[in-house]
């Protein structure tokens, strides 16, 4: 049963939520903030795109923070990379990436956050509507990766 | 002074989020769709891990202190589910089940060397510009 549901094991998995966990906690007990990483997507045009939307204060009070959380991230890659640590290859087609992408960034700014923001922060804040959303995500996650794979698009 | 922490904090808080994401294997897109397709529910136990740790963090620790180490005020979440959101959480969930990425799995994976994830995060920021502009149009 265990090696059905978890055929790779389920040490690396709590570990590794573990880090990401402690990743959130520190941002939270040092400055105060909720960690999400998906307002930097939107924060970010703030620099290019002067339009009332990406002008208005949440985003542009939090911009230069989110921008630093988000490179942490790709440091935090990076030194996993930089470590040699196992990793295997990834080969997801570029058209699965692009579109997904799109419907990623529209769906999760129209949501008000992803997988940190309302998975791990909103749960954490017991937040009904975070929970709702999480709710659906994986409900409609579990529904277009079982239509892909039963069209023969699944990996 | 203050700045400097700030900063430090922030940055180390994404390199533990990232490195995290790395070592529990969920920068990689197949992984997340095999959670998806139950082939391996690991993906609980990342969620479950790091959800449990920041219950704990955010239900005590404002009850323990009034402000952050810096002095900061906590930030609590105002979030309240209506019809747009939950329409916005289905499609974030139909793309996540097209390609397996979120946006900070695509970050940290791009970090490790999956420069493919450009595209996501290219695909990521279009989407979030479409909704700001959705949104301009809406306000006027």
């Amino acid at each position: 049963m265990i090696e059905t549901l978890f055929p790779h094991g389920i040490s690396h998995y709590l570990t590794g939520g573990l880090l990401i966990g402690l990743g959130v906690a520190l941002l939270f007990i040092v400055t105060g903030r909720q960690g999400g990483a998906s307002t930097f997507f939107s924060a970010s045009w703030s620099w290019l795109i002067k339009t009332p939307f990406f002008q208005q204060p949440a985003l542009l009070q939090s911009r230069n923070w989110r921008l630093v959380y988000a490179a942490g991230f790709v440091l935090g890659g990076l030194i996993y990379l930089g470590m040699g640590l196992p990793q295997e290859a990834s080969a997801m087609p570029a058209w699965k990436l692009a579109l997904g992408g799109v419907f990623i960034g529209y769906g999760a700014r129209l949501g008000g956050g992803c997988t940190s923001g309302h998975g791990i922060c909103g749960m954490a804040s017991l937040n009904i509507g975070s929970i709702s959303v999480v709710m659906t995500f994986m409900a409609t996650g579990i529904a277009t990766a079982w239509l892909f794979k039963s069209l023969g698009w699944g990996v | 002074m203050k700045n400097t922490l700030s900063f430090a904090a922030t940055l180390v808080a994404g390199a533990l989020f990232g490195f995290g994401l790395s070592w529990a294997t969920m920068i990689r897109p197949e992984v997340v769709l095999s959670f998806l397709t139950f082939d391996d529910l690991g993906l609980l136990f990342v969620l479950g891990a790091a959800t449990g740790l920041n219950l704990l963090v955010f239900q005590l620790l404002p009850r323990l202190r009034q402000r952050s180490l810096l002095g900061e005020l906590f930030e609590t979440r105002p979030f309240k589910a209506d019809r747009r959101s939950l329409i916005g959480g289905a499609l974030f969930g139909i793309g996540w089940g097209i390609c397996g990425v979120c946006p900070g799995p695509a970050l940290a994976g791009l970090g490790a060397g999956n420069t493919d994830l450009l595209i996501a995060l290219a695909g990521i920021f279009v989407g979030a510009l479409l909704h700001g502009v959705q949104e301009e149009r809406r306000s006027t």
